[in-house]
């Protein structure tokens, strides 16, 4: 038989632990509500809290997207043609071999070959254009009510030609059309998530609330919903639009048509969700402290579901955002003078246009691929984040 | 009587030949997020041939991590910071400890010479695989057998740990098995390979007490036969009282005391281990002076039924009917404790329920007389009236974490009924809120907190207190010490004992754990297959049972005193 | 199991009668039908419309009849007679316009499938098993950009780069000297030649999404009790997992048929715009432009009908798969 042995000393009251970075937060996190643990939670998350910047970088420039761009959309310089990108210097060398601050692009010269015709641009290290941050340029009113000439950056000397970006096939700036295709874009996965979140709330709530054959019917259209494939759907649909429609009815129904298939996944997961919460047994405690059904939901369930639904839409956002490229970019979504990332994607349908001009592929898809990607960077990580309480 | 003092832990200096693992000095890191987690600090024990050792202890005890530790089997955040851990036996020593992950010595030890069977029956058995296929790998790999041969193995060993008919269970899915079942065949598997030491982490944990000792009988009878060392982990000093030869007694990562299973019980030098043993022990008896019930009780039921499913199903044919609960009548009177003792399964649970009517009975009546007025029938209450109902009977749960909505302060948990009551608003009710925290022993100023800022016991206060909030006649409680440690689950009950003190109330105790509804109830009701088999007062329902399907149930709970072993000589319940 | 495939047949049905309906609204969606933008179309370049005739075609196609009749004859026309309706813009029935172009749009998704299989297992297990790994953030940071660019871009950048550095001009699925010759093993060479960027391009946002799914199964699964059974039992790591957590994890990897599949059919519908490819994209979008809507709408159905399809025998193959789905 082994023998009895003990440790001499008192009880220890805790683990023994070893903290590995000064924590004297205990005392605040006790009192900490939801957002506030989801927010702690998020902020560890640093890829989806950068994505969350560019996100707001994007809608910035949605908003302010007339004073942002150095010109107007649709301003065409036909002798400017398929120009290529000119690039930005800070300090110019005059003759006498000093050198000054003097922000400044590279001007063009053209030559034309005589063969095919076709107008080559070079970028001429002699010329040099100034340009200016704040400086008066092509007239807009800011949001349709406001306005003005100011623009962030652009030549001083308007009738020069500055296309940071290059420039179409009908000699319109990129950057500008980049940036109020911006607007459109970014609004209208926003618009479209609103209606989906509307429809899929709603059909969502019913089918939890009602159950029965509600729920049935409610069930099934989702199912037959889910099953097609979407884009012959979108394309099924956006090409009953009449063309003779103004570009903001167009609008409208493109976000409509790329919402109606969007909601469904919200529905579910505001189904599933409702459905769980019910049989928690802190509602059923609250069922049992006399609260109504309409208390029981908004007081007990829904500010369980938010953060789940706001990761939902935020997933969500950017399905909308290549519905709706996909769909101009193939000539039935959003059409000319309305910009989009997908309108500007038409200009880049084959191969020998990207060939000859890369930029008109290159911005704008990278726009599209930088939005998509931060908005799925930012969605899992408030996914990540939604549920402070488990695990 | 002279005090030893740690430093006396020394490691065994000779080698007894019995001994066929020795653990030394033993310590074990767990890397998290904000700090490092010493879970298991300076360990030593040792493993004798034939004889088990028990490693007790409470949640966050490192007993569990220790066992795994000994098969290497550790998060991937863990890792072994110190200490030996010397398999012996028939082969030349080898050290556990510094093995890599992916060395030939560790695979062949697993299963081979060391086998675990642990807690979860339901989750630690593929669920796509048969049974047979998951025991024939074992046998395969370590003892090289053909496929018929191993088959033929499969079934005798299914045999041997009394799984009736072998031959055709080998082909089942775990999903086919019941949970005992189940727990059999990981026994199975885990001696296949004929392994020199089995470690038993908390075996028997999730199943019922019948089943448990049904599966602890097994276990020692196996080791007797093959003369196994064994490891138990358990938190629960009935089983260790039943099974060990010695003891080794865990808090917060070490070994307080260690010793044989008499002297911890009855010599307990540690206070640790005493305060274990008293909680333990405590529950053992019942302290009420059972009052004769005066006067007319303050709910009667009245042959309640309630029968799931049973309506014709989507193609014409009907489902399956079950009677959860059948025919059950009982009254509870002013002041009164009346526990609801049953096996899952039973419909104790669901009995709970009908009584507040969360769940609809089938057929019944429920007359409560403690409001004003005339007694009330419950099963016939509109919205308003069971409104009312429910102000005046109240339930505590289970499960001390779901039950607290995460997202609230606990002002606005204990305030809630309060609230929706129109009982008070504003700064009175958060007086009352105090008044309510104050009572079940927790601090007032923390009523701003959230729930998880609080420990399993504290969470459990607070779900009394707001369960008492509107002044209630009578409490629910169901299974609400289930999920709590044994130190803490005393507490509890001794908390409500004491509110009922100060309060006129009655409480319905839903258990499936006698200890405690001996403790605590004045009656008792034994359920089985959704019928009350028996009824009567708790002393003479623990001591002196007349119906055979308790007999059975009580002779199978473990006594927490090695000298009284009682598991051996229990009487059987077929049905 | 018998019983389970019958109720899943069953259960498809109102799932089919919905989809029609869709179909059905599409062609009946544009303002007026094909005989309007026929005759405006006339009138515009000057040709004599016939009024009687009008309303003899009218009469002919049904255009009059209440919306109820028109699909009734539609949907019987396509499940008793496998009449699709007429396409005006090819004057020819649609049934002899879409079969082609639907076994080739599911020849291509079938192929995609299994690159999307083939490529997210393995990775999938990898990333799973050595978690925070370089590898595995490797190839989750590809996956995140294989999921976000879309399609129809990464077609175009690909076309672009193939054109550009390999001075290959990719579209199609043949080169021109082998279209209309009898298939030979050049011919099936230069097939595969052609096959790999519609592949890589339908497949990449599949697979990364695939990878994220197993993933997570899988790393869900890696904590289950009966691994640490398995390891207990001796059984190597590697073993350990491929027998037990992958074989559940595959669960979601079959369902994903259900999912994956409507995304590979929308994916080479717009990449095989995008790559003129002869599967049903380009029939599709030419047929939506002129409002030929009876070949439009037939295709969605189709289209539909297939991913349906891919649900029914995905979750055969989870029966299959997993006993605890067939005994229920």
């Amino acid at each position: 038989m082994a023998a009895h042995t003990f440790i001499d000393a008192a009880p220890e009251t805790g683990p023994a632990v070893t903290p590995l970075k000064t924590s004297g937060k205990a005392q605040s996190i006790a009192a900490a509500g939801q957002w506030t643990l989801i927010w702690q939670r998020f902020k560890r998350n640093k890829v989806a809290v950068v994505a969350g910047w560019i996100i707001i970088a994007l809608y910035l420039i949605g908003i302010f997207a007339e004073f942002l761009a150095p010109g107007l959309p649709d301003t065409a310089r036909p002798q400017f043609t398929n120009a290529p990108p000119q690039s930005i210097a800070f300090f110019v060398t005059d003759e006498n071999g000093q050198t000054r601050f003097q922000p400044h692009v590279k001007g063009y010269t053209q030559s034309v070959d005589p063969a095919s015709l076709r107008r080559t641009f070079v970028v001429d290290d002699t010329q040099v254009v100034p340009i200016g941050f704040f400086v008066e340029g092509p007239a807009y009113r800011l949001w349709g009510l406001i306005p003005s000439t100011l623009h962030l950056v652009g030549p001083l000397d308007p009738t020069d030609t500055m296309y940071l970006l290059g420039t179409d096939r009908l000699g319109r700036d990129l950057l500008s059309r980049l940036i109020h295709a911006t607007r459109i874009s970014m609004s209208i996965g926003l618009v479209g998530v609103v209606i989906s979140l509307c429809l899929g709330v709603t059909l969502g709530s019913l089918s939890g609330f009602y159950g029965g054959w509600v729920d049935l019917v409610i069930q099934r259209i989702i199912e037959v919903i889910s099953s097609m494939p979407t884009i012959p759907l979108w394309l099924g649909l956006a090409a009953a639009i009449p063309i003779t429609w103004s570009p903001l009815q167009v609008y409208f129904v493109i976000t409509l048509i790329v919402s109606l298939f969007g909601w469904t996944g919200l529905a579910r997961e505001v189904r599933g969700r409702f459905y769980a919460l019910r049989g928690e047994d802190f509602v059923t405690a609250a069922r049992l402290d006399g609260s109504g059904e309409r208390r029981l939901i908004f007081r007990h369930i829904l500010p369980s579901l938010t953060s789940h639904i706001l990761a939902v839409v935020t997933l969500a956002l950017p399905t909308m955002i290549v519905a709706e490229t996909a769909l101009s970019f193939l000539g039935i979504g959003l059409k000319a003078p309305v910009v989009s990332w997908g309108v500007l994607l038409q200009d880049a349908q084959n191969v020998r246009t990207i060939a000859g001009a890369p930029w008109l592929l290159i911005w704008p898809a990278g726009a599209v691929v930088l939005a998509v990607l931060s908005f799925n960077f930012l969605g899992d990580g408030m996914r990540d984040a939604a549920d402070p309480y488990e695990g | 009587m002279s005090v030893q003092s740690a430093v006396e832990l020394k490691p065994v200096a000779a080698p007894d030949p019995q001994v066929v693992l020795a653990v030394e000095n033993l310590s074990l890191d767990f890397r998290l997020r904000t700090e490092i987690l010493h879970a298991v600090r300076d360990v030593s024990f040792t493993l004798k041939r034939g004889q088990t050792l028990c490693l007790v202890g409470e949640s966050g005890s490192g007993k569990s991590v220790t066992a795994r530790a000994l098969l290497r089997i550790i998060d991937k955040n863990g890792a072994i910071t110190g200490g030996r851990i010397l398999l012996r036996g028939k082969h030349a020593e080898i050290d556990i400890a510094p093995l890599t992950e992916r060395s030939r010595e560790l695979l062949r030890i697993r299963g081979g010479r060391i086998g675990l069977v642990f807690q979860e029956p339901m989750s630690s058995l593929s669920p796509v695989h048969t049974i047979g296929s998951q025991i024939v790998e074992a046998l395969r790999l370590h003892r090289r057998m053909d496929k018929a041969a191993a088959r033929a193995e499969t079934i005798e060993l299914l045999r041997q740990v009394e799984i009736p008919n072998p031959e055709k269970m080998i082909d089942r899915y775990t999903f086919e098995f019941s949970g005992g079942q189940r727990q059999r065949a990981m026994i199975a598997m885990a001696l296949a390979a004929d392994p020199e030491i089995l470690i038993a982490d908390e075996p028997t944990t999730a199943l019922d007490v019948t089943t448990q000792a049904e599966i602890l009988d097994l276990i020692k009878r196996l080791q007797v036969e093959r003369g196994m060392a064994m490891l138990l982990i358990t938190h629960d000093m009935g089983v260790v009282a039943e099974v060990a030869d010695e003891v080794a007694v865990m808090h917060f990562g070490r070994i307080v005391e260690q010793g044989p299973v008499d002297d911890i019980f009855h010599d307990a030098r540690h206070p640790y281990t005493r305060r274990l043993l008293a909680s333990t022990v405590k529950l053992e008896q019942n302290r009420r002076a059972a009052p004769a019930p005066t006067g007319e009780p303050v709910l009667s039921v009245r042959n309640l039924n309630k029968v799931f499913g049973g309506t014709p199903g989507w193609f014409g044919s009907a489902t399956f009917a079950i009677k959860a609960v059948e025919d059950v009548s009982f009254d509870l009177h002013a002041g009164e404790n009346l526990g609801i003792v049953g096996e899952s399964g039973s419909g104790k649970t669901t009995l709970g329920r009908l009584i507040l009517r969360t769940v609809e009975p089938t057929s019944g009546s429920i007359l409560y007389r403690g409001g004003e007025g005339e007694p009330v029938e419950v099963t016939a209450l509109g919205k308003r009236g069971l409104r009312a109902y429910h102000r005046d009977v109240r339930l505590v749960f289970q499960d001390p974490f779901a039950s607290l909505n995460p997202r609230m302060t606990v002002k606005q948990i204990v305030g809630d009924p309060l609230y929706v009551s129109g009982a008070s608003r504003g700064a009175a009710l958060e007086k009352r809120v105090g008044e309510l925290l104050e009572f079940v022993g927790l601090d007032p100023l923390s009523m701003e907190r959230y729930p998880h800022a609080f420990s399993g016991g504290q969470r459990q206060r607070i779900g009394i207190a707001r369960a008492l909030a509107l002044d209630p006649k009578v409490l629910i409680a169901d299974e609400a010490t289930a999920a709590l440690d044994v130190s803490i689950r005393a507490q509890i009950l001794d908390l409500l004992l004491d509110i009922q003190k100060r309060l006129p109330l009655s409480f319905i105790f839903i258990s499936h754990d006698i200890s405690v509804v001996r403790y605590f109830c004045d009656r008792v009701a034994v359920m089985h297959r959704g019928r009350v088999v028996e009824m009567g007062t708790a002393e003479e329902i623990c001591t002196a049972p007349k119906a055979a399907y308790t007999q059975s149930l009580i002779s199978a709970v473990p006594n927490p005193d090695p000298r009284h072993k009682r598991m051996l000589h229990r009487t059987r319940f077929r049905a | 199991m018998g019983r389970y495939v019958v109720k899943r047949l069953i259960y498809m049905v109102p799932t089919l009668f919905g989809m029609s309906i869709i179909a059905f609204l599409i062609i009946q969606l544009p303002p007026g039908d094909y005989l309007t933008s026929m005759i405006s179309r006339m009138t515009e370049s000057g040709e004599n419309v016939d009024p009687a005739q009008v309303a003899r075609l009218r009469e002919v196609y049904g255009l009059a009849d209440p919306v109820w009749l028109q699909y009734w004859k539609w949907i019987s026309g396509i499940l008793l007679r496998g009449d699709f309706g007429y396409s005006f813009e090819w004057n020819r029935p649609v049934a002899d316009l879409i079969w082609e172009r639907m076994g080739s749009t599911l020849a291509l998704s079938v192929a995609s499938l299994l690159f999307v299989w083939a490529v997210a297992l393995p990775i999938g297990i990898y990333s799973a098993m050595r978690r925070h790994s370089l590898g595995d953030h490797v190839f989750t940071f590809i996956g995140f950009i294989g999921f976000a660019i879309p399609n129809f871009i990464l077609a175009l950048t690909l076309m672009y780069v193939a054109y550009r550095y390999l001075g290959m001009s990719v579209g199609g699925l043949q080169s021109p000297e082998f279209i209309d010759q009898p298939w030979s093993w050049a011919k099936f060479v230069d097939l595969l030649a052609h096959l790999w960027i519609p592949i890589i391009v339908i497949g990449t946002a599949g697979t990364a999404a695939l990878i994220r799914i197993l993933r997570a199964n899988l790393t869900d699964e890696l904590n289950k009790p009966y691994v640490i059974t398995a390891k207990a039992k001796g059984l190597p790591e590697y073993r350990a997992v491929i027998k037990y957590p992958v074989r559940i994890a595959l669960n979601p990897f079959v369902s994903a048929i259900g999912w994956v599949l409507p995304e590979l059919i929308s994916g080479v519908t717009i990449t095989a715009i995008v790559l003129n490819l002869p599967t049903a994209g380009p029939l599709l979008l030419r047929a939506l432009v002129s409002q030929d809507m009876y070949l439009a709408g037939s295709f969605i159905l189709l289209m539909g009908v297939l991913t349906l399809i891919g649900m029914l025998v995905s979750d055969l193959l989870l029966a299959l798969l997993d006993p605890r789905i067939r005994f229920t």
